[in-house]
């Protein structure tokens, strides 16, 4: 599904991806940990289409597709989302209308017509359910004034309205309560099925608990430095960074 | 230089003799106050401070030499072109009221300013707008020959909102000068709203309007000003008010190529409450000055101002916001922000509070913005699937809506909507 090669990103002359090598396939659920300031938003909007970003070197295909050729609207049409570490509040534009504005646009990129009145409310409801954000929140403008929990479930529910095809995650679980973190993860699990592909970035082997990655890389210095199964996060719970820093700080003298 | 400006006055003065005479209804004193003042100032030029980003002087020389325009009668079916649905709908036709096409309610004296008994006149013409002020009320005082005049009785509460379509329809260039007087007397509730459409040919105007707000009188004033691109204008509105009442007015401005708004409000009397809202798109080499004024005179008044622009192509957007407040008027709240969105790197945005408080127990703020859209908001929404192009119209609605949310017409504000809709395109 995304397949990417040697990714290398710079930002004002400041190199911040050095290199980034990632396979993900439908079905698979991907781990991503690291130190702050490691990378792992800079590879997210890369990804995502910020264009604040110069990429220097590599290549992303995404489901056969030259990614970084794409304009940040059709990489979401063409099914990725970004869950934001720190979502946008936009005052005066409605959520319930910002997600039918994005969920037509979607549609007739895709030559599809656009979604009825009812059943747009019909799947706002059902999706509101499923990650039990409060229905006043939707009426209000998107992300203005809510709690911090709030934006991250926020974030979820507009991904299972948009049910992309893969979803990168955010550090979706800071600032959530122990509730919030359960509810949020078992959306994410819902949502999961054999054709669509979630890759969660997180500080905390707490939230994999809940959504078990089938593999962990390590971030380190804009490079992927380690990858293993769920038991990786594991062992960085225990010894902290300190070792992967330490081997790695070693090997670039 | 003052030369070259009289002389531009006195040319136009002699065309505006030729054209419209002398205002019949206007006390002959207050004539010779203006044409003296004319006379001492002439027409400003962008060295005067207060016209600094609008040099009506260049325009008026440039565009309005000669003043060989032609009225052109307005077809009949204005009803089916111009009608507001459950409103009072009025129209005027090159500033002159037809009376037999509008609808007038009851406990109202809705006519043309020149068959206003000189009694009701009195009180209140030339009381709130000096004659020897600004060059443009002195105009309008020397020469306005039509205008509108609206009185809501006392106590009366006009449920339904009262529309004024403002057609222009000329040949060549044109210069008007229009005086209008709304009094709302003591009790009274009244939402009016003025809706300025495209003219035909090139026009000047000057429109005037004093308004009286009595005691506990409610008004919701807007005025939508969307003239057309080969129209020029100064708008002047001078209101005064008494005891506990509460005004609100709100400026659309979406087209014209020079469009200058001085709204002045003094609050007379103690515990009234005024709200002036702007919301402006400007474009091309469209100039677009609002200049307000806030006099609080007397304790516990409350104002509160909120002007909104989008400057585009290589339009010039200015906001100028005085507040006074006096020596007596303690327990004084008064706010002003102006916020402002660049939409291309040649337009240019000049946003200026202008505070002076002579009272110690106030509270008081302002607040100026101008920036590009926000790129994070641009961002955010293109993430999700949604257009550059529409993402952009998305956030400039939101922007808009602060504005057009405190309309409290219905219609009114659909018909913004529609209008800012249009404009972006
Ligand atoms: N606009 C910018 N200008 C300069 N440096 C930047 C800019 N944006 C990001 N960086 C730097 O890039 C590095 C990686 O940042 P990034 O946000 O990707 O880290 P992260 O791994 O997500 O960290 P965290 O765990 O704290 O979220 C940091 O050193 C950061 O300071
Ligand atoms: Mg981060």
């Amino acid at each position: 599904m995304l397949s990417v090669k040697n990714l290398q990103a710079e930002i004002n002359g400041k190199k911040i991806l050095n290199g980034i090598n990632l396979e993900v396939k439908a079905g698979e659920v991907h781990a991503i940990m690291g130190p702050n300031g490691s990378g792992k938003s800079t590879l997210s909007a890369v990804l995502a289409g910020r264009e604040d970003y110069d990429v220097t070197g590599g290549e992303v295909l995404f489901n056969g597709k030259d990614l970084l050729e794409l304009a940040p609207e059709d990489r979401a049409r063409e099914g990725l989302f970004l869950a934001f570490q720190y979502p946008v509040e936009i005052p005066g534009v409605s959520n319930v209308n910002f997600l039918r504005t994005a969920l037509n646009e979607i549609r007739t990129y895709r030559g599809q017509p656009a979604i009825e009145a009812k059943e747009f409310l019909a799947l706002i409801k059902e999706k509101q359910q499923l990650v039990e954000l409060d229905a006043k929140l939707t009426g209000r403008s998107v992300n203005e004034g809510f709690s911090g929990g709030e934006k991250k479930r926020n974030e979820i529910f507009q991904m299972a309205v948009l049910n992309p095809k893969l979803a990168i995650l955010d550090e979706t679980d800071s600032g959530l309560d122990i509730d919030a973190l359960r509810i949020v993860a078992n959306g994410v699990n819902k949502l999961k099925s054999k054709d669509n592909a979630t890759i969660v970035i997180t500080h905390y082997q707490r939230l994999l608990d809940y959504i078990v990655p089938d593999f962990v890389h390590i971030l380190y210095k804009g490079k992927i430095v380690r990858s293993g199964g769920k038991e990786l996060a594991f062992e960085l719970e225990e010894k902290g960074y300190d070792e992967i820093k330490k081997k790695y700080d070693i090997a670039e003298v | 230089m003052l030369a070259e400006k009289l002389s531009v006055t006195h040319q136009l003065s002699e065309e505006l003799s030729k054209i419209s005479g002398k205002a019949s209804f206007m006390p002959s004193s207050e004539i010779g106050k203006a044409l003296q003042y004319l006379e001492e100032h002439g027409i400003p030029n962008n060295k005067q401070e207060e016209y600094k980003y609008c040099n009506t002087e260049a325009i008026i020389r440039k565009e309005f030499k000669s003043l060989n325009g032609k009225e052109i009668p307005a077809s009949k079916d204005l009803k089916n072109r111009y009608y507001v649905g459950g409103a009072y709908n009025l129209y005027l036709v090159n500033g002159r009221f037809l009376e037999q096409q509008s609808e007038i309610p009851a406990k109202t004296m809705i006519t043309s300013i020149e068959e206003v008994p000189g009694a009701e006149l009195q009180k209140h013409l030339s009381a709130y707008a000096k004659s020897d002020g600004d060059a443009f009320a002195a105009l309008n005082t020397a020469y306005a020959d039509r205008g509108l005049f609206i009185k809501i009785e006392a106590g009366a509460l006009i449920e339904k909102a009262i529309i004024v379509h403002h057609v222009y329809t000329t040949k060549d260039s044109f210069f008007f000068n229009a005086r209008n007087l709304f009094v709302i007397e003591k009790n009274a509730q009244v939402r009016i709203t003025e809706a300025f459409y495209p003219a035909t040919g090139k026009n000047f105007l000057n429109n005037l309007t004093e308004v009286f707000t009595g005691e506990h009188a409610q008004v919701n004033h807007c005025q939508v000003q969307n003239a057309g691109n080969s129209f020029y204008g100064v708008d002047t509105l001078a209101v005064s008010q008494n005891r506990c009442s509460n005004y609100s007015h709100s400026v659309f401005t979406f087209s014209g190529a020079l469009v200058r708004n001085n709204v002045a409000v003094a609050l007379n009397e103690e515990f009234s409450e005024c709200h002036l809202n702007g919301l402006t798109l400007s474009k091309n080499q469209q100039v677009v000055d609002h200049h307000t004024l806030v006099d609080h005179q007397k304790p516990n008044c409350q104002s509160n101002e909120l002007y909104k622009g989008v400057a585009d192509g290589r339009s010039m957007l200015t906001f100028n916001g005085q507040i006074f407040v006096e020596k007596d008027a303690q327990k004084t709240n008064a706010y002003q922000s102006s916020k402002n969105i660049l939409l291309s790197d040649d337009a240019t945005v000049n946003a200026k509070p202008e505070l002076e408080i002579y009272a110690n127990d106030v509270k008081c703020s302002h607040g100026t913005s101008t920036g590009k859209v926000d790129e994070n908001a641009l961002f955010y929404l293109k993430a999700r699937g949604i257009g550059e192009e529409s993402a952009r119209k998305l956030l400039l609605h939101a922007f808009a809506h602060e504005v057009i949310g405190k309309v409290a017409d219905h219609d009114t504000a659909a018909f913004v909507e529609i209008l800012f809709e249009n404009s972006l395109n």
